[in-house]
């Protein structure tokens, strides 16, 4: 496999996840707002903006922080590069340029969600909001489906290496910002709103039966970080997406003969997280734990990119 | 004549280069007035050498050098024996026909300025037009002892007081073909024009084509047909085709170029 | 549009007219849509330059097809394997020998002065000594049996990914008409492609590595690109992903370097190779044309093969043609006057309101006066022009083109076509695919079939035997509007009018 097709497969698979990402987060971050009894508000979107990290990029835009701008922000706005439009743009291109290592399927999926954007300008209100967001996690789905359908070979799992390396990190960046509302200092846990943080968050990661499932003692904090750190039953907790890099990285190395520093550095990553109790994150400090873990997602991406020779 | 000729060309970049791949055009052939007695080409780094022919039938020699290379040098020395001939090229490899050297390139285009020069002063039978021409060439320019600016046009030089020998001969060859005369560029050694001293940049030189007696050498540095003390290694429709080293790099940065040529008529 | 005509209109498409009979034009519509819908999400999408709003957009695509006969698809094939056989006999012998100048065929400036006569490749003889593997030859009709060549494209001719889409959505679509006519299958054209180009390969490599050289996924044809790597299951590459050393061309692979042995590249001569053309291209790979001039590599088609489709050589083909095959050409030229002959400039200057004038080296209609529709003005500008510099001009006659039911607005009605059929020259010999890209111009009247001014495809049968002798369809015989390829004698007087100008590569 030509190397550029190798790193735009990857890519191909970053933005996808990315896009779901920002959909899901949308439409969490609406649900939490807008269609519940008690809104959150300000806060609420200034929260979905530090998780995207736009906050900055939409500081400069000069608006104020409400519903109708971040969410038009976070869908349409493709003068930064954290909306769902731009990440499609940039899925779609790396789609293009490998275009004959996909199937019809799996391009047609990118293609009719970056056409769901074809001269938009305002996502709606918040019941459209919802649709355009459902629609692209339609089309993502649409992909992620068609992608398993593919022949088992160095094309899908490239693209699912992407995914899963932006998993990790979209995850962590969720936790860390989140963080203090799971973990309020000298307040009351448990209560209403609370409640409907948490909710938000297992909704962003498409847990909230996963969660049910799995703990039977209702919302707790420790619970959701658990969830979301520890448990590989969960698709997209870090303990998911770093097995999950081991096993594709397995998978590669058996097909293409290459093996090297990235797999050894994934197998390290998924020991220490195997052996580790989400407890002890919790009373060592979430927040530094989190930091790490991004730092070294993205030394092992470096990594990747060096061991298929991707530049 | 012996000419023994020294010629280094030194290229730094700013930034190490990945790869370097180069076209050279550095080898003499010989001619019936032309005989290569040694000829070396070299450089300081771990190189890989392939010749080949280009479609105006000069040598080439492709370098293709791994990196990373912060510098190259390319030193390119030996010894030619040559006979008078009245600058009447014979027996060099000639693929193309005479006609083709009637087409004119970015760097040969004749503005109007040009055109009007070339009427004025080229009056006559072929040859003594062209002599006619390389002369008032020769008398319009002074000698610019500085390396050509990269890119220039004859028609660029044309509005300049002075001229490297790249540009007279593109200024000749331009306005020989608004003659409707065969023209072509040569580049190469030779210590005619810069005598002793050190030669900023290979020589160039124009050949014309004339009926009856083939391609004739003329140089409007001098202002005098190519003698014997003239090396000829590549000919094209002008300058850039017959540059003595294209390049491709891969890497970041800029480069700078450093020139070390010495031409020597040997036992002077 | 009378009785009379149908006797002439080719009864053996009687079903064909049935078909459309039978079926609703809001059916027909309906089909259409869903074919246009589909290319959108497959992305077979074209760039149009500075066109900000719409920067992709889909060539639209026409239900109706359009029928060849199988005896007039073989005279076809017999003219267009003569005429691809001496386009590549012509190029061997440009760059090499020169025959046909020394037998006074051709005038040598014509060739010498010729920017596409490229000097830079001379004195290189490709594998095998084909240069112009994939051809795509542009005709014109004007009547039953009057097929005539507009223009030879022996560069890197386009369109062959709608052929092959467009017969896909036929096949989805309108599957009756498949048991109602016996259609040849263009399907093999991605496994003949890459028979053809293995068979090119250097002598000596066993099993050949081909890749697709493509400009890269902003260029306008990149779709076509990608989809021809894809079905001849070879890497898609960009010049980035080349790397040549010691005069072997290899690609950059995450395992690391492959040997390349034949090169589809649809990168334009001047583009190729930074070190022998343009300097300053970024497309392009160092050291490709060392290699391909060692014989480690095969460039298909060959650099230099403009010399062979340009609009002065064409006004030749005749002689060219007969010069190698030692016959008359079996496709004829539309008839062209070459202003730089005396008699020719006087008659075209005689008669500049009828006829067309194009510069020779000019393309995508610039240059060009289309005298039945030139102001006084811009004849006059013309006049002066071609009395200043005739051996830049050629001039031909306006030509009544053959129309063929279409889809339009108010129902079906006749527009003008042009078709393009595809012609692959390879070491065992050549072949024409049965089929091509009809191009039709879908406005009223208009002989302007380019996609980026209102164009359209549609399918191209080929039929393998006369009529449709499946089918026991019966022409209602009520609607000659929609008769296929009407008769010449059918078109309204202002249907009479220029050639289309030829495709976008």
């Amino acid at each position: 496999m030509l190397s550029r097709t190798a790193s735009s497969l990857y890519w191909l698979g970053r933005y996808v996840e990315r896009t779901d990402f920002i959909a899901r987060l949308v439409e969490a971050t609406v649900r939490l707002d807008v269609l519940s009894p008690r809104p959150a508000g300000e806060a609420a979107w200034a929260s979905a903006l530090a998780v995207s990290e736009t906050d900055s990029a939409f500081a400069k835009t000069g608006q104020s922080v409400t519903q109708n701008n971040v969410a038009r922000f976070l869908t349409v706005d493709s003068s930064h590069s954290g909306s769902i439009v731009r990440s499609l743009d940039m899925a779609r291109n790396n789609a293009r340029a490998v275009r004959t290592a996909l199937t019809k399927e799996a391009w047609t999926g990118i293609n009719r969600a970056w056409l769901l954007f074809d001269n938009r300008s305002s996502p709606g209100g918040a019941m459209a909001t919802l649709n355009l967001v459902e629609a692209v996690k339609a089309e993502t789905r649409g992909f992620e489906g068609a992608v398993h359908r593919m022949l088992r070979n160095q094309a899908t799992w490239f693209i699912r290496l992407g995914q899963a390396i932006e998993r990790a990190d979209n995850t962590a960046r969720l936790l860390d910002v989140k963080y203090h509302i799971l973990l309020p200092e000298g307040e009351r846990v448990g209560g209403v709103v609370d409640r409907d943080q948490w909710t938000t968050i297992l909704q962003t990661v498409s847990a909230v039966t996963a969660y049910r499932w799995l703990y039977s003692e209702g919302l707790k904090p420790a619970n959701v970080i658990d969830l979301l750190i520890a448990r590989p039953e969960l698709p997209r907790s870090l303990a998911a997406s770093v097995e999950e890099a081991v096993d594709i990285l397995n998978l590669l190395a058996k097909r293409t003969g290459l093996h090297g520093e990235a797999d050894r550095m994934a197998r390290n990553r998924h020991m220490r997280l195997a052996k580790m109790a989400s407890g002890a994150v919790i009373s060592r400090g979430l927040h530094q734990y989190l930091q790490g873990f991004i730092a070294e997602n993205d030394e092992l991406h470096r990594a990747v990119g060096r061991q298929f020779k991707f530049t | 004549m012996r000419l023994i000729v020294d010629h280094r060309t030194t290229y730094r970049f700013t930034a190490p280069q990945a790869r370097l791949i180069q076209l050279l055009r550095v080898n003499p052939e010989d001619t019936h007035d032309q005989s290569v007695a040694s000829w070396n080409v070299h450089v300081d780094c771990d190189a890989r050498f392939r010749r080949g022919r280009d479609g105006f039938g000069n040598s080439t020699t492709m370098l293709y050098v791994d990196g990373p290379v912060d510098s190259i040098e390319i030193t390119v020395s030996g010894e030619v024996l040559t006979n008078p001939s009245n600058g009447i090229v014979h027996g060099a490899h000639e693929p193309l026909p005479p006609a083709l050297f009637l087409r004119e390139t970015v760097l040969t285009m004749a503005d109007l300025d040009m055109r009007d020069f070339a009427r004025d002063v080229g009056l006559g039978e072929p040859l003594a037009a062209l002599h006619a021409l390389n002369g008032a060439v020769h008398r319009r320019f002074a000698l610019d002892h500085g390396r050509p600016a990269a890119g220039q046009s004859a028609a660029t030089a044309f509005q300049h007081p002075t001229a490297t020998p790249r540009d007279l001969a593109q200024m000749f060859i331009a306005a020989a073909r608004s003659l409707g005369i065969p023209a072509r560029y040569v580049s190469g050694y030779s210590p005619a024009c810069f005598g002793d001293d050190a030669s900023p940049a290979p020589h160039g030189w124009a050949e014309a084509h004339v009926i009856g007696l083939g391609w004739v050498a003329f140089d409007s540095c001098t202002g005098l047909c190519a003698d014997e003390a003239y090396v000829r290694v590549a000919v094209a429709l002008d300058s850039a085709g017959a540059a003595p080293v294209a390049g491709s790099r891969l890497g970041e940065g800029e480069e700078a170029l450093d020139v070390d040529l010495h031409v020597d008529r040997a036992g002077q | 549009m009378g009785q009379a005509g149908s006797t002439v209109a080719r009864p053996e498409l009687a079903a064909l007219g049935a078909w459309i009979d039978e079926t609703p034009d809001a059916e027909l519509r309906r089909r259409q849509q869903s074919a246009e819908a589909t290319f959108r999400q497959l992305g077979i999408t074209f760039a149009v330059y500075g066109d900000s709003d719409a920067s992709e957009r889909i060539i639209p695509f026409d239900i109706v097809p359009r029928v060849f006969l199988a005896d007039e698809w073989a005279r076809l094939s017999a003219g267009l394997v003569q005429r691809v056989e001496a386009i590549n006999a012509f190029l061997v012998d440009i760059y090499g020998e020169r025959k046909i100048l020394d037998a006074g065929v051709l005038p040598p400036d014509l060739i010498f002065g010729n920017a596409q006569f490229r000097p830079e490749i001379a004195g290189i003889r490709p594998p095998h000594d084909i240069w112009a593997h994939i051809c795509g030859i542009d005709l014109v009709r004007t009547g039953p049996d009057d097929f005539f060549v507009l223009e030879d494209n022996a560069r890197t001719p386009s369109g062959v990914s709608y052929m092959l889409e467009n017969r896909e959505a036929m096949l989805r679509l309108c599957p009756e008409l498949f048991r109602d006519f016996r259609v040849a299958a263009v399907d093999s054209y991605p496994d003949r492609l890459l028979e053809t180009m293995k068979s090119v390969a250097p002598e000596g490599v066993a099993a050949p590595v081909c890749v697709v050289l493509t400009p890269g996924h902003y260029n306008s044809a990149y779709y076509e690109h990608s989809f021809l790597a894809d079905s001849m299951g070879v890497e898609l590459v960009e010049a980035a992903d080349l790397v040549v050393d010691d005069d072997v061309v290899w690609m950059r692979t995450i395992a690391g370097r492959v040997k390349v042995d034949v090169i589809y590249r649809r990168i334009d001569d001047d583009y190729l190779d930074p070190l022998v053309f343009r300097p300053d291209s970024m497309l392009g790979v160092p050291g490709l044309i060392a290699a391909y001039a060692a014989g480690n590599v095969a460039l298909i088609n060959a650099p230099g093969n403009g010399i062979a489709d340009d609009k002065a050589i064409y006004s030749y083909m005749p002689e060219i043609v007969r010069f190698y095959s030692g016959g008359e050409a079996k496709l004829p030229n539309v008839e062209t006057w070459r202003c730089r002959e005396p008699q020719a400039l006087k008659y075209v200057l005689d008669n500049l309101k009828d006829v067309v004038v194009k510069l020779v080296d000019g393309s995508g209609g610039y240059g060009m006066l289309v005298g039945p529709t030139a102001t006084k003005a811009e004849i006059e500008t013309f006049r002066a022009a071609l009395i200043a510099k005739p051996h830049r001009y050629i001039a031909q006659p306006t030509l009544a083109l053959s129309t063929v039911p279409t889809l339009a607005d108010a129902g079906l009605a006749p527009r003008h076509v042009d078709f393009r059929p595809f012609v692959l020259t390879g070491s065992k010999g050549v072949q024409v695919v049965p089929g091509g890209l009809t191009r039709v111009a879908l406005k009223e009247g208009s002989l302007v079939v380019n996609s980026s001014q209102g164009g359209g495809t549609k399918d191209s049968f080929v039929l393998m035997d006369n009529g449709a002798a499946r089918g026991q369809r019966q022409s209602q015989g009520q609607s000659q509007a929609l008769r296929p390829e009407l008769p010449l004698h059918h078109l309204p007087e202002e249907a009479n009018g220029r050639p289309p100008p030829a495709g976008a590569e």
